[in-house]
């Protein structure tokens, strides 16, 4: 699958409680989670974010909680990919689970900027920052978890196998 | 090549001779946790998938312990969506108000998990059974939901840090400085995917619930799981309360670890770690005059008998300070119970603290404590990001139980000698 969107771009450590802030853990609603992903570290990604658009950020991505509330927030909002430099493994696993496309990428987090257009064909790994024209390759993932996201995250791949 | 004590509870639970770190394996699970929060997910998951049963009932625990006393409307329907959940699957081990706990003091408390147990719970918090010996992880809801489903998980098998834990703490110094002295010096992510695995001669003068904290707060550096090796203080602790059969697991002599810790435990000094994340600790000379609010003295991490125990011989004959709220929260009724009996409500309430129900509450900002914008606490809790206690513009100040009384008579950030 191809995506492509623009950019909105934070720094290191950005934790599950500014993604999601506890004040609306009181809900599973994708679409009120939704409404307040990213808050408490910008306010206006709501107001901005459109759909297929991308979050580039720095080391250890989502680190915290292990609200799955965090990874519905940003898939429910519109966002079709994360891509970091790495991720905290909790919201590694949320994202595979649930089928919010994530990808480990230093060199293309150093060279996007926010409000570049970029593209990514997922499958492959392959960024493109369309605004500058500089290509990337992600680190591949591993043929098990690869599976998990081909069947569409951990409850469709449990169910494949079971059948 | 040898396993780490991590790698051998994992080879276990997947039936296999050994694994080795960045191996992929799917183990079977001693118990899967879900709390308030993370549970109603997990229904929607699990109904979603329309699973007819739950795979091994007496295997799951849900704790109704973050927003209750139902703090509103909407969170009293999440915890009767999970309520309707437990009595229709059978879940036994469900626990709402009058019977919970924090979940991470009170599944211990009840002898749900123990030495050598594999264990996810939807809640980061879950390492803190490492204390016991188990290998213990924070999951999320749809991995909650595949645990009720199969009781199983997958799991990359991590490799390790070694902490050896060195001489007899010096005074003043608990499990708390310990854990986050240590993520000071490695940082959030220091530890990410991997095990902290403690040892060494210090491990002996660490009581139960100091190990708990430590392995709570063992995810504040990335980590998969912290553990403990078991001695004899886990076993008193487990005897009586665990039933099933204790599992201990050293690791080898020739394990690999990635690199190894020492820390002097005589030579720490309180420690506290500054807004906005775990790692930026700072010991005494550098706190400066940080004037505060608010003092939180509870939580997961630091709301154990001898943390309400440590808190009331420091306020004991002295007074919180004008201003500031000293908000005290026993983990589990256990606790509380204790507590009473112990006299150490008479302490608290004469030095003008107040007493709460067990609850996360002000920990995630949820409710019982929330701070207004430019307020400061000193918590004993375990985070202390952007707005994780109120507004985004408060500010938490994690530290011990013994700096955080302290705090709250001098009514500013203060060691325990200064008062």
């Amino acid at each position: 699958m191809k995506v492509c969107g623009t950019v909105f771009k934070y720094g290191n450590d950005v934790d599950t409680d500014v993604i999601i802030p506890a004040r609306y853990l009181n809900t599973s609603s994708e679409t009120e989670l939704a409404a307040h992903c990213m808050e408490d570290i910008d306010k206006e990604f709501v107001k901005k974010v459109k759909p297929g658009d991308i979050i580039v950020a720095g080391d250890n991505f989502g680190c915290g909680s292990s609200r799955e509330h965090a990874p519905i927030a940003i898939k429910a909002s519109g966002v079709s990919l994360v891509i970091a430099n790495s991720f905290a493994r909790i919201f590694y696993r949320n994202s595979i689970n649930i089928g919010l496309p994530i990808l480990e990428c230093p060199e293309a987090v150093a060279a996007i900027a926010a409000g570049d257009t970029v593209s990514c064909d997922l499958a492959k790994g392959e960024i493109v920052d369309e605004t500058t024209g500089k290509t990337f390759q992600a680190e591949p993932f591993p043929a098990f978890i690869q599976n998990i996201i081909d069947k569409g995250g951990l409850i469709k791949s449990i169910a494949a196998r079971q059948n | 090549m040898g396993m780490t004590m991590s790698q051998k509870i994992l080879a276990a639970h997947a039936h296999l001779d050994s694994v080795k770190a960045g191996q992929l394996i799917d183990a079977e699970l001693d118990m899967v946790l879900g709390n308030d929060i993370t549970s109603p997910v997990a229904v929607k998951v699990f109904e979603g998938a329309q699973a007819p049963c739950i795979c091994c009932p007496e295997k799951v625990s849900m704790v109704m312990d973050h927003f209750t006393p139902n703090k509103d409307i909407k969170a009293a329907e999440q915890v009767k969506t999970v309520r309707n959940f437990a009595n229709k699957y059978g879940v036994k081990n469900f626990f709402d108000v009058g019977e919970m706990g924090i979940e991470h003091a009170l599944l211990p408390e009840k002898g749900l998990v123990g030495a050598g147990d594999l264990v996810i719970g939807a809640d980061s918090h879950t390492c803190t059974y490492g204390a016991l010996g188990a290998f213990s992880t924070g999951v999320g809801s749809t991995d909650m939901a595949a645990g009720m489903m199969t009781n199983k998980c997958w799991f990359k098998v991590p490799s390790a840090i070694r902490f050896v834990l060195k001489n007899k703490p010096a005074k003043y110094i608990c499990g708390k400085d310990i854990i986050l002295h240590i993520i000071g010096l490695i940082g959030v992510d220091g530890a990410l995917y991997k095990s902290m695995e403690f040892t060494g001669d210090g491990v002996r003068y660490l009581s139960i619930d100091d190990r708990f904290t430590i392995c709570n707060m063992a995810i504040e550096a990335g980590a998969k799981n912290g553990i403990f090796p078991v001695d004899e203080i886990t076993r008193a602790y487990l005897a009586g309360r665990f039933t099933r059969e204790i599992r201990a697991y050293e690791a080898d002599e020739d394990a690999e670890y990635e690199r190894t810790v020492e820390v002097d435990l005589s030579a720490l000094k309180p420690t506290v770690a500054f807004p906005h994340l775990p790692e930026n600790t700072r010991t005494r000379e550098a706190w400066g005059d940080v004037k505060i609010d608010q003092v939180v003295i509870g939580s997961c991490t630091n709301g154990h008998i001898s943390d309400l125990r440590i808190a009331a011989d420091i306020l004991r004959g002295k007074h919180v300070a004008k201003g500031v709220c000293c908000i005290i929260i026993p983990a589990t009724n256990a606790i509380w119970k204790q507590a009473m009996h112990e006299g150490l409500f008479d302490v608290f309430l004469d030095a003008g603290a107040v007493v709460s129900t067990p609850t996360c509450g002000p920990c995630l900002g949820g409710h019982m404590g929330i701070l207004a914008a430019a307020e400061r606490a000193v918590a004993t809790t375990n985070r202390n990001f952007v707005g994780r206690m109120g507004h985004v513009d408060s500010e938490v100040y994690l530290a011990s139980p013994y700096v955080a009384a302290a705090s709250a008579v001098a009514g500013k950030l203060a060691a325990p000698d200064e008062i």
